[in-house]
């Protein structure tokens, strides 16, 4: 259904649900790596507004913003597995989620890896009040939908490997079994679907590169909102 | 659908649960609006929305919806009539794109020039002007409304813009909605607020310029003691 590219960066856990989403419809992509620090002239072209990634190309035309892009993917390619629920309520309670993912768990999450010392512990109340939330909504569910993966799973997937491979780098532990057993569960049953399974990052350069992003801790980096991979 | 109870939980300052009346409004559904005292919320909004303990909230037939943009591609998906959203998925990435984009960026400096002082609040005028022109640079030149001859989400999604900054302009003595910079936002904005079921349930402008005024004069005095 015509042609298709994705911009995206080797590390970027939002670039990667786009990843997801493509390989679970079957449809064939080309991907661009980019360097954040060295952006190209067809990304500053196709995202002029954000500069960022992911970017997804189809037939030449721009969509940006990886929930949007999620949503376009669900809308265009419509035969076969559908990412979104049928049911407008159940669809509204994964937007819902989605956003509180977006906008509160993950930039607490990135905060709390980016601070030190009694700015870190608040930084971990504050992702562990989150976290509480979401394991609160996965009780008595396989997925985040029931019993068939979607598009919440595809948003919360970066839980199954970044946390932990910060906490091999830097020895910062933060999903307890005890603590979150449903999101632990859910952990490795997502973790265990083929496409996530094979399209992570290689770990090492991510061990490489959350170090890299500590180093340079000698004062505070106040993230903004969104994150920006770098 | 016969039979159905839809209620919005709403503060009749709020620009977000404005949109979401809207919205009903278009689809010619019947609603029972309830206002929340926001400095005293009720067992019921906070039974609801326990999570950010907001407005608005839409129940429909018992179920809470929460986030306003959620909030009206429910009502969008639920009363068929009449879509808001359009029909081909690039046009629909596009509105939700800009839709998302204004509440990204524009809504948290609106907020942030709402208690900056004066020092402050001209380069947060800046910034949030600068988002204004991006927003601009988005307008199609030929077509009254977003989508083109009928209202849908884009408009009803961000046109309380041209309600807010006329306000906060006078509020905080800065430049928002420059007429000369933004003339495709001043007449987007102006054809949206002129549509009347629209402009039948904006809150009277008087009293939501003294609601706003006296906020920020608090926030002011806080500052100079």
């Amino acid at each position: 259904m015509g042609e298709v590219k994705l911009f995206r960066t080797w590390s970027s856990p939002f670039a990667l649900r786009v990843v997801w989403a493509l390989k679970l419809k079957g449809v064939e992509y080309e991907t661009i790596y980019e360097d954040l620090a060295n952006k190209s002239s067809s990304l500053l072209e196709y995202n002029p507004v954000h500069k960022k990634v992911p970017v997804l190309l189809h037939n030449g035309i721009p969509i940006c913003e990886s929930l949007v892009i999620l949503e376009y993917i669900d809308e265009t390619w419509n035969e076969g597995v559908r990412f979104l629920p049928k049911d407008p309520l159940a669809r509204a309670t994964a937007r819902f989620w989605a956003k509180f993912n977006d906008e509160q768990v993950f930039p607490s999450f990135f905060r709390y890896f980016m601070r030190q010392g009694e700015d870190q512990e608040k930084a971990k109340e504050k992702v562990l009040e989150n976290l509480k939330f979401v394991e609160e909504h996965l009780k008595g569910k396989k997925f985040f939908d029931g019993e068939v993966f979607g598009f919440l799973d595809l948003v919360f997937g970066w839980l199954v490997c970044y946390p932990g491979v910060i906490n091999k780098a830097i020895n910062l532990k933060l999903l307890d079994e005890q603590m979150f057993p449903n999101l632990c569960t859910w952990m490795e049953q997502f973790g265990d679907v083929p496409v996530i399974k094979e399209t992570w990052p290689d770990e090492e350069a991510l061990i490489h590169k959350f170090h890299k992003m500590r180093e340079g801790l000698g004062i505070y980096i106040y993230t903004k909102l969104r994150y920006e991979a770098s | 659908m016969a039979g159905d109870k839809v209620k919005l939980l709403g503060f009749w300052g709020s620009p977000f649960a404005l949109r979401v009346e809207w919205a009903l409004r278009l689809k010619g559904v019947e609603y029972e609006y309830v206002e929340e005292d926001l400095s005293n919320k009720s067992p019921m909004l906070l039974q609801y929305n326990p999570l950010y303990k907001k407005v608005p909230v839409l129940v429909h037939n018992g179920k809470p919806i929460m986030e306003s943009l959620v909030i009206i591609e429910y009502i969008d998906e639920t009363w068929k009539n009449r879509p808001l959203l359009p029909i081909d998925p690039f046009e629909r990435a596009t509105s939700r794109f800009w839709a998302k984009f204004v509440d990204d960026k524009f809504v948290p400096l609106i907020i942030k020039m709402s208690s900056s002082t004066r020092e402050q609040k001209d380069k947060v005028a800046e910034e949030a002007r600068e988002v204004l022109k991006t927003l601009e640079s988005s307008l199609n030149q030929n077509k009254p409304f977003y989508g083109g001859k009928i209202l849908g989400f884009m408009d009803i999604a961000v046109a309380w813009i041209g309600i807010w900054a006329p306000m906060l302009e006078k509020i905080i003595d800065i430049k928002l909605l420059d007429e000369e910079y933004m003339p495709l936002l001043n007449t987007w904005f102006r054809d949206v607020l002129e549509v009347l079921v629209i402009k039948e349930c904006i809150p009277p402008l008087d009293k939501l310029l003294a609601h706003y005024k006296d906020y920020y004069d608090r926030f002011m005095a806080t500052k100079s003691n």
